[in-house]
């Protein structure tokens, strides 16, 4: 696939936290409503990451109102503003669709604790978020908001 | 060699490529946009057919390096007289501002611009020897209901004493695939001229590495003709 790498180097962003499932994130989307913008924040816990390169994505959960609700997010997508990383968690899945099952206190992921690592991880989030932050103005133009990530309710 | 068939009567342009394969660009509206890659050309004008002469225009593109020792004698004239190097792949593209090109003239990727419409032609994948439900979408027959060992198989293909033969061109199992297949009416994404590739939306039939036509949709071409002799 070499070949194809200057092709998607174009849409790699390298502005993204390291993060893997079980952590939480705070997602800001950039939403756009006939000529405004503006940002939505989509907070939950990060149940997987599938493929690679320009095609990775992450599925990332939260409770609304009482409903689990998912969506799906490339990890590249320009309509991610910035990705803020809340807390790690201690997990030892790359999946974690067991959530789904479970409610309240059991649905809980415990925050991993220890290691230079994890400060790293925390630090360099807060830096590139302050870095990342763009006026949103010059996006007003373009006209709809279009994810391919649409926003599944898993349970009634 | 791969023979171009399409409508003539307007301003068609085309170029030769090589697949490079698929992935996935954002657009302008951060929606996800599945892309074929082809590098394209450089092509090589060798031959601008005339009315005059020919009784029809067109042009004769030659793409890719070969060896020139593996070219006929006839081709290498051919080559020779155009005052190109011996090219692999030869395809003509009926237009109809054929003289507007000039024999030896280079065409790249920047002969099409993004928005574009286009029609593609490549060898398909080989299936090798496949049935009857692969290769002429026929429908089998059912899972269950007491079907015994006929799953996949196609039905009937004849009547009996009359004619007592089975009719030339019945559809059966066999060799499929590795034949031209075109597809129509897709849109360019982009083109890089720097690079010298086109990023056409959804997919192109070939191989990755297998040489692909890319001409104006015919079809396009055909509407946008009437539309003209209308007005």
């Amino acid at each position: 696939m070499n070949v194809l790498d200057a092709v998607d180097s174009a849409s790699l962003r390298s502005d993204i936290p390291n993060f893997r499932a079980g952590d939480e994130l705070k997602v800001h989307v950039r939403v756009i409503e006939g000529s405004k913008s503006r940002i939505q924040v989509f907070q939950g816990v990060v149940i997987g990451r599938q493929g690679s390169g320009v095609r990775e994505t992450f599925n990332i959960r939260k409770i609304s109102y009482g409903v689990g609700v998912e969506r799906i997010f490339p990890v590249h997508a320009p309509v991610i503003e910035k990705i803020e990383l809340v807390r790690k968690g201690d997990v030892r899945r790359a999946k974690l669709y067991f959530l789904r099952d479970l409610r309240g206190k059991a649905a809980k992921i415990k925050e991993k604790r220890g290691g230079d690592d994890l400060a790293a991880a925390y630090s360099t989030t807060t830096t590139s978020i302050l870095d990342e932050v763009k006026p949103v103005v010059a996006e007003a133009t373009v006209e709809a908001v279009v994810e391919n990530t649409d926003a599944q309710t898993t349970e009634a | 060699m791969i023979n171009n068939t399409q409508s003539k009567g307007s301003a068609i342009k085309g170029i030769i490529g090589t697949k490079l394969g698929m992935t996935q660009v954002f657009d302008a509206n951060n929606k996800v946009v599945p892309v074929t890659v082809v590098s394209a050309g450089p092509c090589v004008v060798t031959q601008v057919r005339t009315v005059e002469k020919d009784g029809y225009q067109a042009i004769q593109l030659a793409f890719g390096a070969i060896d020139p020792r593996k070219v006929s004698k006839p081709e290498a004239g051919h080559f020779a007289k155009a005052g190109v190097t011996p090219r692999k792949d030869v395809a003509e593209l009926r237009t109809s501002n054929a003289a507007a090109y000039q024999v030896g003239q280079e065409l790249r990727a920047d002969v099409f611009a993004a928005g574009e419409i286009i029609d593609a032609s490549g060898i398909s994948l080989g299936k090798g020897s496949a049935g009857v439900m692969k290769r002429h979408n026929f429908s089998g027959f059912g899972a269950a209901h007491g079907v015994d060992r006929k799953h996949r198989t196609s039905g009937s293909i004849g009547n009996r004493t009359t004619p007592g033969r089975v009719f030339k061109g019945k559809r059966m199992m066999g060799r499929m695939g590795v034949e031209k297949v075109t597809v129509q009416n897709l849109s360019i994404h982009s083109v890089d001229p720097v690079a010298n590739t086109i990023l056409i939306k959804g997919a192109i039939p070939g191989a990755i590495g297998a040489t692909v036509f890319i001409r104006s949709a015919s079809k396009f071409a055909i509407s946008e003709t009437i539309t003209k002799a209308g007005a």
